[in-house]
């Protein structure tokens, strides 16, 4: 089967682990993957902030880059929720606004086949356990996006349970926002982080090693605070990891940290 | 008299900076919608069929909204013929003014209030004031925040931002200045606070002969109001008072006295978690012998139809205020109510006050700003009001003003490389060589927010695209 | 332009190019509990299940429950009053003659002519019929009519005894109820004692409306 992987522009340019992490997994699975080049942001951050029309290039560019691809699968569940939930809509003001059908058109393309990684591991393939392994304590927080907006309900959980050697504690506080939000980290800075640190502090009572998550965009926000705290601090450091590096993981090729 | 008002309040992230290190604050707020959140969960939980009644909700709602005209004239009919006057008020303005002057006209110089949420929208007490009339708060948050002379900072529980050892320094140091003062040795126990509100109020029930309410629903069809509450401290002033003026939103209508099933099931379980609240007034203009012999309805629109003439925006005024989605709001539970600035505080309040009010103020300008967009309010929300997509359409509206010009442009040059993929892999190849130089803070704007916190993460070695180039040329194609 | 004119001229403004909305559709239950749609007559045990759900969802808001016979609801009453400590009670026109019989003790007052809210406030408890209980929501609600008394007199003392006459008077769900009753009325509706979550977000039961609410289920 070929995929096309939809990397995303933040795991592109900041945190390519957990791309090159989708396309081992993928692969592993006996995917033919490929990674159309035309490929970019979803412009959920523009769109997000308020700059709705701005992102109707993106949503030709992006429609245009997938074009004939039957999945489009990427590891990043808020830019999936960006694509289904929002080009619809950017689409439809785009026609009432007299700017022409093609963003509707590009939306209506593209939209039904772009899948979150979970989303297609467990709802094409059929698969939970992927065969990897990871000997390490999780917890797992489900992003907001994907929590709310996709429904991705048990598919994280059971796809790390399946996962040899991982011990997956439950997060206290989970479904709760862990104050990311795109431009509101740095629009509301004292809030975010408010919410960031409730979050760490109800990771760190799980006693794991590794806080997971599947939407990148989150996990910087959180590592970025882990970091700040790490330093200078005793105990062994809790760490964030996308869930598509813990199930590109085998015993073969096992997750490192360089 | 509570002299405080919302003027001049500072933008949502200002006052929030202070607020979230108010551990107090934080405290109170933490265990109180925690405490109603749980219990939210059990109570919609009890009722299978809770997704069909929140859609046959919203849709009561929209349609009402779609002929709005048609049910306030029915409804202004049904009340005038069962006894009662409506009045209509174009703003706050004049909805002080018809008030006060129905309260000049029973000659009374003292009203006692049934919590609403559109008179304190309108500044009625403060109006009132001005024209030396006393208005009485007789909810118990209410008359937490008046004696304290505070704003309220909850839809449903405006004192929520006190605990109760602070509830027993207000009533221990201010009830002697309205009224009857609180008992001698007053604790903190809850039972105690409200018994110590029970014989303050008392007197002022048993003297008023003005009460001023708002209402929950209007039945078009039958011309009934209906106020739901907990205390009693409604029905008292529904029933015992001579004269009774209600000021209403004029979103509040339903059509029918059969939409209040689907009401009367949503609104409790959503708002105080119960399977009903302990008490509901339902009249219908005056009736001899029982309650008011006067009954004043007052139509207020201060913007409301403004709001729904927003495509978008208008789904708001399907809001039944139960404050569910203030109670689940991670940002309401650290920034606390007063910093949305505005009687509606919360999630409610970030789509409604820059809707009914303009966007012109900062703080309104930055209440659509003030939400991570996680969703948890839609999800709780009885009558399925899409509060991030309301946010972001205004945010859309607040984008287009001026001051944000610097934002616009990096906006635009974001999605140009974005739209550039040959200057988007130049960029990023450029990042990832110069990242050595990348410091950990940042002086100013917004990356100044992050680093302040949070370090910036650590740009990798090469792109993804620069892996992927390599991968490609090295891969073995999987067996089919 | 009056007000009135401006606001209903703004509204239609607003509307102009609104499409119609979604049509209203009716497909949540009209009860929950099992056996609600079953005439009461017919099936007697599943009746009785509504009347046992009404009492433990009374209970449960706190209310104090009783069920007794007709010919055993003078004593009760007498008991009721007296374990209040009640010394005179307020008498709503049309209540049964004959259930404060054994009331003795007590001074019995009718609201004829009506008390003032002054002279009520003087009284410790009220006993009343209803129009009818909500099972599923432990809800009881009065119209006014006879045995009940006009909305201040279960309002102002602070012990309320409501008889519910449970062969007729209890259905299961809000749906069922809102069929059954007269919106020209004055209704109260009234689901356990007085209460308040206005501190700290926790439930306290007893501020303005009777403190003690006791039900009795009339068999
Ligand atoms: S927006 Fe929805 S959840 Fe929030 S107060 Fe209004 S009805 Fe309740």
């Amino acid at each position: 089967m070929r995929v096309a992987l939809f990397a995303t522009c933040v795991n592109d340019a900041v945190l390519p682990r957990a791309a090159i992490a989708t396309v081992r997994l993928l692969e592993r699975l006996g995917m033919e993957v490929d990674f159309p080049e035309q490929q970019s942001c979803c412009g959920q951050p523009q769109y997000n902030t308020g700059y709705r029309r701005q992102t109707e290039p993106l949503v030709r560019r992006m429609a245009r880059a997938f074009d004939g691809y039957a999945y489009v699968v990427t590891p990043s569940g808020s830019c999936v929720a960006m694509v289904r939930d929002n080009y619809p809509r950017i689409g439809a003001k785009a026609r009432t606004e007299g700017r022409g059908e093609e963003p509707a058109v590009a939306a209506a393309s593209l939209t039904p086949r772009v899948l979150e990684l979970t989303e297609f591991l467990v709802d094409v393939l059929g698969v939970t356990d992927v065969g990897a392994y990871f000997p390490h304590t999780v917890t797992y927080h489900p992003s907001c996006h994907g929590l709310r907006v996709l429904g991705l309900g048990t598919r994280p959980l059971a796809l790390l349970r399946a996962v040899e050697g991982l011990e997956l504690v439950e997060l206290p506080g989970a479904e709760e926002c862990c104050g990311f939000g795109g431009t509101f980290a740095v629009k509301n800075p004292d809030v975010s982080t408010a919410m960031g640190a409730d979050k760490i502090a109800h990771a760190r009572s799980t006693g794991a090693e590794v806080l997971c998550g599947a939407d990148n965009s989150c996990l910087v926000h959180l590592d970025g605070m882990l970091r700040r705290q790490n330093r200078g601090r005793g105990d062994a450091p809790l760490r964030t990891v996308h869930l598509a590096e813990i199930l590109a993981s085998t015993e073969a090729d096992p997750w490192s940290v360089a | 008299m509570s002299g405080r008002t919302y003027l001049g309040m500072p933008a949502f992230p200002v006052a929030a900076k202070a607020s979230t290190k108010d551990e107090r604050l934080r405290a109170n707020l933490r265990h109180a919608t925690r405490t109603i959140r749980d219990k939210r969960a059990r109570a919609v939980g009890e009722l299978d069929d809770w997704a069909l009644l929140r859609e046959a909700g919203k849709r009561i709602k929209d349609h009402t909204l779609r002929h709005l005209d048609t049910y306030l004239l029915q409804l202004e009919e049904r009340v005038t013929a069962a006894g009662g006057t409506v009045h209509w008020a174009a703003d706050a303005a004049e909805a002080n003014r018809i008030v006060a002057s129905l309260v000049h006209a029973t000659g009374e110089t003292e009203v006692v209030k049934v919590k609403s949420m559109a008179t304190q929208e309108i500044g009625l007490n403060e109006a009132l004031a001005a024209e030396a009339i006393n208005a009485y708060e007789t909810d118990l948050a209410e008359l937490i925040v008046q004696l304290g002379d505070d704003l309220p900072s909850h839809i449903l529980v405006p004192a929520i931002h006190r605990n109760r050892g602070e509830i027993r320094d207000i009533f221990r140091a201010q009830m002697g200045r309205w009224g009857r003062p609180a008992p001698q040795g007053l604790t903190d126990r809850p039972a105690d606070l409200a018994e110590a509100a029970r014989l303050h109020l008392r007197e002022k029930f048993l003297r008023a002969k003005v009460a001023v309410s708002g209402a929950n629903f209007m039945i078009a069809e039958t011309g009934t109001l209906v106020v739901v509450e907990s205390e009693g401290n409604g029905r008292m002033c529904l029933t015992l008072p001579e004269t009774l003026i209600s000021v209403v939103g004029i979103e509040k209508v339903l059509p029918t006295w059969q939409d209040l099933e689907v009401f009367l099931q949503l609104l409790p379980r959503s708002s105080t978690a119960e399977r009903m609240n302990p008490y509901t007034t339902m009249w219908t203009g005056t009736t001899t012998g029982d309650g008011p012999r006067d009954f004043h309805l007052v139509l207020l629109d201060n913007g409301r139809t403004d709001t729904l003439a927003d495509e978008i925006g208008r789904q708001v005024l399907r809001c039944i205020r139960c404050s569910a989605c203030l109670n689940v709001c991670p940002v309401y539970e650290r920034a606390g109510g007063h910093a949305y600035g505005s009687p509606y505080p919360g999630p409610i309040g970030a789509v409604l006050t820059p809707q009914l009010r303009g966007t012109t103020s900062e703080v309104d300008a930055s209440l659509p700003f003030a939400s991570s967009l996680c969703g948890a309010c839609y999800e709780v929300c009885p009558v399925a009001i899409d509060i991030p997509e309301v946010l972001v359409h205004l945010r859309e509206q607040v984008a287009a003003q001026p001051g944000h010009g610097a934002e616009r442009a990096a906006m635009k040059a974001a999605a140009w490389l974005f739209d550039h993929p040959a200057a988007l892999a130049a960029a990023e190849r450029a990042a990832s060589a110069t990242r050595a130089a990348l410091p950990r803070t940042l002086p100013l704007g917004p990356a100044k927010a992050w680093t302040d916190s949070r370090d910036l993460p650590e740009l990798p070695a090469a792109p993804f695209r620069a892996w992927w180039k390599q991968h490609r040329t090295t891969r073995q194609e999987p067996a089919e | 332009m009056s007000s009135r004119d401006a606001v209903l001229a703004r509204i239609r403004a607003a509307l102009a190019d609104a499409p119609e909305p979604e049509p209203v559709v009716r497909d949540y239950r009209t009860a929950h509990v099992r056996g609600a749609n079953v005439p009461a007559k017919h099936v007697p045990d599943e009746y009785a299940a509504v009347v046992d759900l009404l009492a433990e969802n009374l209970a449960d808001y706190r209310a104090h429950v009783h069920r007794c016979a007709e010919a055993a609801l003078p004593a009760l009453l007498a008991r009721l009053l007296a374990e209040h400590g009640s010394r005179s009670v307020a008498v709503p026109p049309g209540l049964p003659q004959g259930w404060l019989a054994e009331a003795g003790g007590v001074r019995q007052h009718p609201d004829e002519p009506p008390l003032t809210a002054r002279e009520l406030d003087g009284f410790d408890s009220v006993v009343t019929t209803c129009r009818l209980a909500v099972a599923e929501t432990g809800t009881l609600v009065l119209d006014a009519g006879p045995g009940q008394g006009r909305r201040a007199l279960t309002l102002v003392p602070d012990h309320h005894i409501c008889v519910v006459h449970t062969p007729d008077q209890v259905v299961a769900s809000l749906p069922q109820s809102l069929a059954r009753l007269d919106p020209t009325r004055p209704l109260t509706w009234i689901s356990g004692p007085s209460a308040t979550s206005d501190i700290e977000l926790d439930r306290v039961e007893g501020v303005h409306g009777p403190r003690t609410l006791d039900v009795v289920l009339l068999e």
